[in-house]
């Protein structure tokens, strides 16, 4: 193939000063991965606790009382107002005003020194988030405070070769101890900016190109499809590259995500995830006919990357044929290595696959998207 | 030394749509000599486009041949577009480029050295008077400026042949005229040959050569003098008092070949106009039809090309008649 140096610097000048002059698209390119990243920081709190509760005590004696505290004092849970009946619980709940709500029958203390007593506690099942949240809370917090209990009513009778519980379990998070969602946050953030960015620049460029009639101007001239594919591919790597890093800066910098592992090697790694969304989006500006199309297709990608990657929900919870969509997103992979460098500090050892799969994805992609780019207007 | 500059025979080509298969070019054999200036013309949607681009090697060909200084439109594609300037029919330059870094653009992209751009380039926009313009965005100049930077840019190369598809589409006339009158310099002072489709009449009695095409076929292909000779008769032209019976009575006359109709006005071809002149305001006058500014005239391009594609609609009227008579249904 003749590839021509002069031809590609022209390719490559002019999509520089077409990048620089549109300064609304640059600012965009640049501002919008730090405003999503500041939303996704503030906004998406994945543990939800002080949900809001109303709280129907009908027994109102000391045990009553204190389950009611155990529930407070952990956090999770407000009493936002205290009722008489349990359908005045439903209807706060109903109304959205809560969205826990605690019945305590008549005799609770009773019902606990004979060791039968009961406690209702209702979630409001509408919100998926706060049910999880609520749930394993208030499930724990019972279940100390049975514990408790019991341990209490075994001292007393008199046997004390029980004082301890026969199994102690220690807890330790590795990689974030603080339980922060922001370490598991910022590394995804920046891996699907990059997914989203490297795609669309791509794509909506060429498209564009296309829309205005100027892909017809270029085609005629002898430039080779190598000279213009590297030509449109060369500035977005480079911007995305920017985006990447001042992504990264932010977390470590801002928001104090720590970063453990090797800087270049997740800088190399990047590159090849960058090559890889940038080949996607060739792909689809080779199906896609207006911006509009163009633009679809990017939205779609994004949900199922949203969805099926690993970003936000474990892929391991899903059923097998939805973790198999998953596997055709390199996000999916990215994520994983991004996670494992920035988060654990890990090396190439243990992510050889990601990065086999992807180097693999980036080849075939860039191969597939070479080959249906048009050459003809047809 | 190749003295053909574009050569088709019986060029095809189908777009297969998913309503079927459209046949926008079909059976086109035209020839250009080097240094001619061929005018393709034809109404919107005749094909000029489609055989513009097949013949750049733009669109695929589906049957035919085509070839521009003999390469081949589809194997020596980068031979032609390394010797050929093409204009595309919308403004296709990058609007978010200044003038002077369009002419930059092109001319790296068309590999031509530092040392020929330097002197070029000033030329080229000398020649299409953008000289003063070299600052402002490619985008933001007039419908006709755009035009000129477009064939400065398609001359950046130095090409033998240049392929103009509508050039002057939504230009106004002062600059249409300025835009022809640079086409003209270059075939006279460069000897460049001129390929140029455009939907105008007057532009196409600028050409040595005209192609009529119509449906994607060739309706006539020769010098617009023998083209406008291939209709039969002489022309008159009058403005008639009352407009719809006059065109209905002219039909019944005899010696009236052809009636078309300009605004108010009335075109008549006749088989003698000196003789049928006198029938008409008799037979006209006997109906109180007036006959205002009755006089002969040349044919134009314009008159030519309605008679032409008319005679091919009844051809093809008759032909499909005739087929349908055929098949017993």
């Amino acid at each position: 193939m003749a590839f021509s140096r002069q031809r590609f610097r022209a390719l490559i000048r002019k999509e520089f000063i077409q990048l620089l002059r549109d300064w609304r698209t640059l600012l965009s390119i640049l501002l919008i991965p730090i405003v999503e990243m500041f939303l996704l920081a503030y906004a998406v709190n994945l543990t939800i606790d002080h949900i809001p509760m109303v709280v129907a005590d009908l027994s109102q004696d000391d045990q009553s009382r204190a389950l009611i505290h155990a529930l407070v004092i952990s956090g999770y849970f407000d009493v936002l107002q205290y009722v008489n009946s349990e359908t005045e619980v439903i209807h706060a709940i109903d109304q959205g005003q809560a969205r826990a709500g605690l019945v305590i029958p008549p005799g609770f203390a009773t019902g606990v020194a004979r060791g039968d007593a009961q406690a209702l506690m209702m979630l409001d099942g509408s919100d998926s988030f706060t049910l999880q949240s609520g749930y394993g809370a208030a499930l724990a917090i019972a279940q100390a405070r049975s514990t408790e209990l019991a341990m209490e009513k075994v001292s007393r009778s008199g046997i004390t070769a029980l004082g301890e519980l026969p199994i102690f379990t220690s807890l330790r998070i590795l990689y974030n101890p603080n339980m922060d969602g922001m370490v598991f946050m910022v590394p995804a953030t920046a891996a699907m900016l990059l997914q989203v960015m490297t795609m669309g620049m791509t794509a909506m460029s060429v498209v564009r190109e296309q829309e205005m009639g100027t892909l017809e101007q270029l085609l005629v001239t002898p430039a080779r499809p190598m000279e213009l594919i590297l030509g449109k591919l060369v500035p977005n790597i480079l911007v995305a590259a920017v985006d990447m890093v001042m992504v990264v800066l932010f977390g470590v910098y801002w928001f104090g995500v720590p970063f453990q592992g090797n800087p270049w090697l997740l800088g190399i790694l990047s590159l090849l995830f960058i090559i890889s969304g940038l080949g996607q989006g060739l792909l689809a500006s080779s199906i896609a006919h207006t911006q509009r199309e163009a633009g679809q297709m990017i939205a779609v990608l994004m949900m199922l990357a949203n969805l099926l990657t690993g970003f936000i929900y474990p892929r391991t919870a899903a059923p097998l044929w939805v973790q198999l969509i998953g596997d055709l997103i390199p996000l999916t992979y990215f994520l994983r290595i991004i996670r494992g460098i920035f988060t654990k500090g890990i090396g190439v050892y243990f992510i050889w696959q990601d990065i086999a799969v992807l180097l693999l994805y980036s080849v075939v992609v860039m191969v597939l998207a070479a080959k249906s780019f048009k050459t003809r207007l047809d | 030394m190749n003295e053909i500059a574009i050569r088709t025979r019986d060029l095809v080509k189908i777009f297969k749509t998913r309503r079927g298969a459209i046949n926008a070019v079909n059976g086109v054999t035209l020839q250009v000599q080097r240094g001619q200036t061929y005018g393709l013309i034809g109404p919107d949607g005749a094909g000029k486009t489609t055989t513009t681009r097949v013949i750049l090697g733009l669109l695929r060909r589906t049957g035919g041949e085509s070839s521009v200084l003999g390469y081949d439109s589809m194997k020596d594609t980068y031979a032609i577009r390394e010797r050929v300037g093409y204009i595309a029919q919308q403004f296709a330059l990058p609007g978010d480029l200044t003038v002077m870094e369009n002419m930059r653009f092109f001319a790296d992209i068309h590999q031509v050295d530092e040392e020929t751009q330097r002197h070029r380039i000033p030329e080229l926009l000398e020649f299409a008077g953008l000289s003063r313009f070299t600052k402002r965005l490619a985008g933001k100049l007039s419908g006709g400026m755009k035009k000129k930077l477009a064939l400065a840019c398609s001359l950046i190369h130095g090409p033998d042949v240049v392929m103009l598809d509508e050039p002057t589409l939504g230009v106004d006339p002062v600059s249409r005229r300025e835009f022809w009158d640079l086409l003209g310099e270059l075939r006279t002072e460069k000897g460049l040959t001129i390929f140029v489709c455009t939907p105008y009449m007057d532009e196409a009695e600028r050409c040595n050569l005209i192609g009529l095409m119509y449906e994607g076929q060739l309706v006539a292909h020769d010098s617009p003098e023998k083209i406008k000779r291939l209709v039969p008769g002489q022309l008159l032209e009058f403005t008639p008092s009352h407009f719809a019976p006059a065109k209905e009575r002219l039909a019944e006359l005899e010696g009236v070949l052809e009636i078309q109709t300009y605004g108010r006005m009335i075109h008549v071809f006749v088989d003698h106009a000196a003789r049928r002149q006198a029938e008409i305001i008799r037979a006209l006058g006997d109906q109180g039809i007036t006959c205002e500014g009755m006089r002969e005239i040349e044919p134009r391009m314009e008159e030519a090309f309605i008679s032409l594609i008319r005679k091919q609609q009844e051809r093809a009227r008759a032909a499909s008649e005739t087929a349908a008579a055929r098949s017993p249904s």
